[in-house]
């Protein structure tokens, strides 16, 4: 079974009640939530005068990142996919108010009414296609889309994302680019693989010195932004999400091909229509040595 | 607060309210908060939705930036928008009629498969 939740099961249906419940009592996602939303928070610069501002957060689940922004004394509006998990936070009493809502769908919130966005590792399931209508190239124009056009002149998205391959990253972020943002991506301790943690940092508006990208923790030569993007990223394929196991794990056990691989690859071959001796008892036995 | 202001406009056009249930919250008063939201919302939806949650203090034309240094108007506005929860109901677009149903104070904007 893949780690990646995102393998597993589209996230309306991932999150349910029982994993809604388990992923906001355990204690560890939780301190790892407020640590990122913390990040994120600083990363989004916001101006330091203490008028609270008014932020998305972008997959709040249980409003665990919430938390964080209304402790920093701004007001949120979370939008999640899950019921299960928007049902957690209200009994958590999220100070934010909630919408249930598909980012893939668009936000479909006011144009410029919001200071800021947050979206604590959320985006990266905009990549799979978890039913026949989804297309995730355009799923992540109208996300990108819709939220430039609600973001006020000058504001920042801070994106907090696990990408599964480069070519996910890279895919995210062009489309970020096609839809008006400038920035790139800030890595913490790249060279760490636990600790390692992304973050998608975009400006809304032309560019000048606010949207130059932040510097990343940890490292000193950390700064990958590749703002040149792909430009012919219609032409790539982009590996969405196979659900199957990892090559190497379907392999043969250290003691060579078994029986069933080859009477597997026997049938396989079968067909295909290519000609394949009959099964018998000495299949896939060893020749003795004086052969 | 997403009862009264943001769902305002979706589309375009503000979405209507149907009122089954409305709570209110009280929410820390903040001056400051309040200023800063003032010009990004389209005053019309939000005196209009107040209205049918049942606050009708609002004044109905869009009032001048100096009434933000009253208090007793500020402290309207601040009940308007943050204190008046719709807990039950539905949003209604304006434009195609289409119901989004609001369940415990949260509103599901989820669109079908043919509708995206």
């Amino acid at each position: 079974m893949s780690s990646r939740p995102e393998l597993q099961a589209p996230p309306e249906i991932f999150y349910d009640d029982v994993e809604a419940r388990k992923y906001t009592s355990s204690s560890r996602i939780v301190g790892i939530q407020a640590e990122l939303s913390e990040r994120a928070l600083e990363l989004l610069a916001l101006p330091d005068d203490d008028v609270p501002r008014l932020l998305l957060d972008i997959g709040c689940g249980s409003g665990l990142s919430g938390e964080t922004i209304s402790e920093h004394g701004h007001e949120w509006i979370g939008l999640d996919i899950s019921k299960s998990m928007l049902d957690v936070a209200l009994e958590r009493e999220a100070d934010g108010d909630l919408i249930l809502g598909d980012m893939g769908q668009g936000l479909g919130i006011r144009p410029g009414v919001i200071d800021g966005a947050i979206s604590i590792s959320a985006v990266q399931w905009l990549c799979n296609a978890d039913k026949s209508c989804h297309e995730p190239r355009l799923r992540l124009k109208a996300f990108f889309g819709s939220l430039y056009r609600c973001l006020g002149r000058g504001a920042r998205a801070v994106f907090q994302l696990y990408p599964e391959n480069n070519a996910q990253r890279e895919l995210i972020l062009s489309y970020a680019m096609r839809a008006g943002f400038a920035g790139g991506v800030v890595i913490d301790y790249p060279h760490s693989s636990k600790k390692r943690k992304e973050y998608l940092v975009l400006t809304c508006g032309p560019p000048s010195m606010s949207t130059t990208t932040p510097t990343a923790k940890g490292e000193d030569e950390n700064i990958c932004s590749d703002d040149d993007g792909s430009e012919d990223e219609e032409n790539q394929t982009v590996c969405i999400s196979d659900r199957h196991r990892p090559r190497k794990k379907q392999k043969i056990t250290k003691k060579g091909k078994t029986k069933s691989w080859v009477l597997q690859k026997k049938e396989k071959m079968r067909s295909k229509g290519n000609v394949v001796p009959p099964d018998s008892k000495y299949t896939a036995r060893k020749r003795k040595a004086r052969f | 607060m997403l009862s009264s202001n943001i769902k305002g406009v979706i589309n375009g056009f503000p979405l209507r309210i149907e009122v089954e249930k409305v709570v209110e919250k009280q929410v820390d008063f903040n001056p400051d908060f309040l200023k800063n939201m003032f010009s990004k919302i389209d005053w019309k939806a939000l005196a209009d939705a107040s209205k049918i949650m049942g606050y009708a203090e609002l004044p109905e034309e869009v009032p001048d930036a100096s009434v933000l240094d009253s208090d007793e108007f500020l402290q309207k506005f601040h009940h308007a928008l943050l204190e008046l929860h719709l807990e039950e109901g539905a949003l209604v677009c304006p434009e195609t009629g289409r119901r989004f149903p609001v369940n415990k104070g949260i509103p599901n904007m989820l669109l079908h498969e043919d509708e995206v």
